[in-house]
């Protein structure tokens, strides 16, 4: 029996207590403290230890808080820009001028969607090559006029498609990566659900990479890396903890700087409180970083990715 | 020699029998039986059909620079298997067969080269090495060479064959991906070019990050070029893959390098593009 089952099984043994107490009048409110404080203690665990393939089963919830209500009820202000000029517009990366505790920034988040219409359109959040082409020319909007930037990363990964690949999504997540390492200007980026792949780190290569508790950040899915590796789809559960994908493994590994907390059960139990605890992580960093000088801030920016993972023992 | 077969028939397996080095060799794609030496001097392409095999990173360089010039680069030290990793095989255990198999300590091989007498810095990846693929390694080879090409204001030449990250190094292999870009700012802050040569395969993350910034870009014939694989395109999509996809002529068409150029002919169209690029006396 999993955690979550046993979970429910005394939940469901509590609602019959209490059933049964009204019904029979019987006295069992020290039965009930007691099956109650088992039950809380049971919900903590199991969101304090839960497994990696339980995070990416809560980060791929399709009611997580993440895309555009999200980015509604985080910004005083947001204008949406659309397109990459070039080939079109893709629903699945979206992007815009916002306000954020009083300050201006250029924001790319991926979309997802709520309705099947929706997640049919955005591939369920899958960005093609005209997402990517489209999120350059907003980083180059936001370095033209040095707006910081904020990127919301909750993607599988990129589109394999055939139109994608002949329009280069390639270049464009390289395109990407190499604008944002150069951005004139302070940069953050918060992976809300999942963070899959170069789809991810597309929008991630900035100043500070902040996670929710639990999120995702993946060089390959579980199931990928599974069928790759183990030549087995089932041992996907496994792969996902070898993958260190969850947001303690990462923070741990020094490759993002903050775990936001969610509330108990998972982002999705409260949207509210998940957009102000992201928005206080973001504007407290926004605020450290906005006391570097652009030459620091670069080099800070530089060394960082210049050293990644050629640290530690061995080196 | 082990040489691993193309999903689509276009690359041929080479027969080992025993612990000796084989004389003959079948391509199976035309199943035509090829005297080894014969096949080396063709640079590893069937003399009958055509058909591309996969170069080691040590037979490449031999292909494109002049005999005797390259001198490899040493490189950094990094931690080894970040993660404690393990699939079916301990990710060190991987590393060791790999390290005897191809003779080689990581998937990439660096240094300095002259190319028809033009100084090159060059980077070359081996396939035969948990498939080109990149981790923090690899990652700090193709830094280190970048760096030393703009310190030393030498054109630096990129060899891709490559599957993308390294699974094995989780998101520390994705993360190289923005550090052999930080390399790639290094080369443009100091005004040197840098070539890439797309060869089988050039996908996922490390087309996705270097492979696709290069100043001049070429693709071998019988490159593989994407970022997905065919097979995950196929299988998530459902769409059904026109012919020709992802090779070379395919990216040419679709503006994604500048030229399409046949193994044998490689050096050549390198001295080509050096020439043009060569500093005035």
């Amino acid at each position: 029996m999993t955690d979550e089952e046993r979970l429910k099984v005394l939940e469901e043994k509590a609602a019959e207590l209490r059933r049964l107490a009204e019904q029979d009048g019987l006295d069992l409110h020290e039965e009930l403290a007691v099956l109650e404080r088992k039950i809380a203690e049971l919900r903590k665990q199991l969101y304090l230890d839960l497994s990696a393939w339980a995070r990416v089963q809560l980060a791929r919830r399709p009611d997580r808080p993440s895309g555009l209500p999200f980015v509604q009820a985080l910004c005083e202000a947001f204008y949406e820009l659309r397109g990459d000029r070039v080939v079109g517009d893709d629903p699945a990366l979206r992007g815009g001028l916002a306000r954020l505790g009083g300050k201006r920034l250029v924001l790319l988040f991926h979309h997802r969607g709520a309705t099947p219409e929706e997640q049919r359109a955005s591939r369920f959040g899958m960005a093609s090559a005209q997402g990517y082409w489209k999120a350059k020319r907003l980083m180059e909007v936001a370095a033209r006029l040095r707006f910081p930037l904020l990127t919301l990363i909750n993607t599988p990964g990129a589109y394999p498609g055939v139109q994608a690949e002949a329009h280069n999504v390639a270049g464009a997540i390289a395109a990407c990566i190499w604008t944002m390492l150069r951005h004139p200007a302070p940069t953050v980026a918060v992976i809300l659900g999942e963070g899959g792949s170069g789809g991810a780190v597309a929008l991630a290569a900035a100043d500070r990479v902040l996670m929710l508790e639990n999120a995702t950040y993946s060089v390959i899915s579980p199931e990928g890396a599974a069928s790759i590796l183990w030549k087995d789809a089932k041992v996907a559960p496994k792969a996902a903890e070898a993958l260190k994908l969850t947001a303690h493994d990462l923070h741990e590994l020094g490759v993002i700087d903050e775990v936001i907390p969610e509330p108990i059960g998972g982002a999705h139990t409260d949207f509210s409180a998940t957009v102000d605890g992201v928005r206080r992580a973001v504007l407290r960093h926004l605020e450290e970083l906005s006391r570097l000088s652009l030459d620091e801030l670069l080099r800070a920016r530089y060394n960082r990715y210049r050293h990644v993972g050629a640290q530690g023992p061995g080196a | 020699m082990p040489i691993r077969k193309d999903k689509r028939e276009r690359y041929v397996e080479v027969e080992v029998s025993g612990p000796r080095e084989p004389l003959w060799v079948r391509c199976e794609a035309c199943g035509e039986l090829i005297f080894k030496r014969k096949l080396q001097e063709n640079q590893y392409v069937c003399p009958r059909c055509g058909a591309y095999f996969f170069l080691s990173a040590r037979e490449r360089i031999a292909s494109l620079v002049d005999p005797g010039s390259f001198r490899e680069l040493p490189l950094p030290a990094v931690p080894e298997d970040p993660l404690g990793f393990a699939d079916q095989m301990p990710y060190r255990e991987r590393l060791a067969r790999s390290r005897q198999e191809t003779g080689l300590n990581e998937a990439a091989v660096v240094g300095e080269a002259r190319i028809a007498d033009h100084p090159v810095t060059l980077a070359v990846l081996d396939f035969r090495f948990i498939g080109g693929s990149m981790g923090v390694a690899v990652g700090e080879a193709l830094y280190a060479a970048q760096a030393h090409a703009a310190r030393a204001r030498m054109p630096f030449v990129f060899v891709v064959s490559s599957g993308g990250a390294r699974v094995q190094e989780g998101v520390l292999a994705l993360l190289q991906m923005v550090k052999v870009v930080a390399g790639r700012e290094l080369l443009a802050q100091n005004g040197v070019p840098y070539i890439a040569v797309l060869t089988y395969p050039s996908t996922g993350g490390v087309l996705a990050s270097l492979g696709s910034l290069a100043d001049v870009t070429l693709a071998e014939e019988g490159a593989l070029i994407g970022f997905a694989g065919p097979r995950v395109i196929e299988q998530t999509t459902g769409e059904r893959l026109p012919p020709g996809f992802q090779t070379a002529r395919f990216a040419l068409e679709h503006g994604l390098v500048d030229q399409v150029v046949p193994r044998a002919k490689l050096r050549e169209e390198l001295a080509k593009v050096l020439e043009v690029l060569a500093e005035e006396p």
